[in-house]
């Protein structure tokens, strides 16, 4: 049944509209930058630095929250007319936490290293403001095929900037790159700021990103 | 005396925003007035203060392994601890829709200026985070208490410092792309090496 409604609404629109049109593909590439869900739109903060001291695991993070924004979108979009407004959020929340649930039984099962260094933070997903936000402003009222692009778009802007955030946590923090010794292998005798590791360093960081982002795109907050 | 320490740790040492930056999308969003920030401030107590002692008897009695024997000794091996995630945001979501009815009730004023922030705590990572650090870490029931307790008080301290702060951030020229949400960051960075101080600290 689930495969029938996936499809029907992707079929009836190729006739109509191109499966990649430009508007289409704005609903991928606007997330990146200039509608960003971090940087612009502030969602999804909390998870986003907490993973960010290294980068093997912000890219774990990275891919969880891609696979689960992007079908959650994907279910609740399909769903959207049997809804009840009253309980939407329950239902959302129910659609998301069974999503992050089979993410970490899955990394328990295959990587239960990484399971252990994300803890928490796996099931902190649920509560990822990214993706409830976009199930409320996007999935509730769109297409499904739309609300998947949508999904791969807000996932993907979310990704580039927390590994962003890792890659110079890491760097200055510990001196490596996925456990790659860089300074060591060009070297550099660089002393490792402790401040990265810590909370602080990411919020400094993340600060400087913004900023420069920010006067790229030219948006000023009010 | 232990439970003393735990509570202060909770707090000030162990920070949901400073350590674990736990609840950052309403500490960033609704930190622009004092007030606001602590009536946000007091339901996060409120919500922490319940859901986490709720979560821990669930935890034990439920979901653990063997938890359910007290049912009947051949559940020994039923290990339900996949549905935590799903248990414990419902327990969170249906405690914030019973705040969000008292308030409403009771200061119509504060549930105005709360808006759409109040449903919002049910997505706030601190309530969950919380839930999900008891389990982590095996406190016991007055510990499980004690820490949502805590943390939460940790939560109210920093939303209406950052708050303060930013009233006074109005009147300084900030630079274009770093207005709002990059100056904030860069203060709460500067909050969290003040917040650091506390470390090592024990009674």
């Amino acid at each position: 049944m689930s495969t029938e409604t996936i499809e029907q609404p992707i079929v009836k629109e190729k006739s109509s509209e191109a499966l990649l049109s430009k508007r289409r593909k704005r609903l991928v590439t606007d997330p990146l930058n200039e509608d960003n869900p971090i940087s612009v739109q502030v969602l999804g903060i909390c998870s986003a630095l907490a993973v960010t001291v290294k980068m093997e695991p912000t890219l774990i993070m990275s891919i969880s929250v891609v696979f689960v924004i992007v079908f959650a979108n994907l279910i609740i979009s399909v769903m959207r007319n049997l809804i009840p407004t009253r309980v939407r959020i329950i239902v959302q929340l129910a659609v998301i936490a069974t999503l992050v649930t089979l993410v970490s039984e899955v990394l328990k099962a295959f990587n239960y290293e990484m399971y252990k260094v994300l803890g928490a933070f796996v099931g902190l997903i649920i509560t990822n403001c990214i993706v409830m936000g976009r199930l409320e402003a996007f999935a509730m009222g769109n297409k499904p095929y739309d609300s998947l692009l949508d999904g791969f778009g807000s996932g993907f802007g979310y990704a580039w900037i927390i590994l962003a955030v890792a890659f110079f946590r890491e760097l200055f923090g510990s001196g490596s790159i996925f456990d790659f010794k860089v300074f060591e292998a060009i070297g550099l005798n660089i002393q490792n700021n402790g401040l990265m590791v810590d909370s602080i360093g990411a919020f400094m960081i993340l600060g400087l990103i913004i900023w420069v982002q920010r006067t790229k795109t030219g948006y000023v907050e009010h | 005396m232990e439970l003393l320490n735990l509570g202060i740790k909770a707090i000030f040492v162990e920070n949901m925003i400073f350590a674990y930056f736990l609840g950052m999308c309403s500490f960033l969003a609704v930190s622009k007035k004092v007030s606001t920030a602590f009536g946000l401030g007091f339901a996060v107590i409120f919500v922490l203060g319940i859901t986490v002692p709720i979560d821990w008897i669930l935890q034990e009695y439920i979901l653990q392994e063997g938890a359910l024997t007290w049912i009947s000794p051949q559940f020994a091996d039923l290990n339900l601890e996949f549905l935590s995630f799903i248990m414990f945001i419902a327990i969170i979501a249906s405690m914030v829709q019973l705040v969000e009815m008292v308030i409403e009730k009771f200061s119509p004023a504060l549930y105005g200026s709360l808006g759409i922030f109040l449903p919002l705590i049910a997505v706030n990572c601190a309530i969950l985070g919380s839930s999900l650090f008891m389990v982590q870490r095996d406190y016991t029931l007055a510990e499980a208490t004690v820490f949502g307790i805590g943390s939460g008080i940790g939560w109210l301290l920093a939303i209406v410092a950052l708050a303060a702060i930013r009233e006074k951030l109005k009147y300084s020229n900030v630079p274009g792309g770093l207005k709002g949400l990059g100056i904030t960051m860069l203060i709460t960075g500067l909050m969290g090496i003040a917040f650091k101080s506390f470390i090592g600290i024990a009674l």
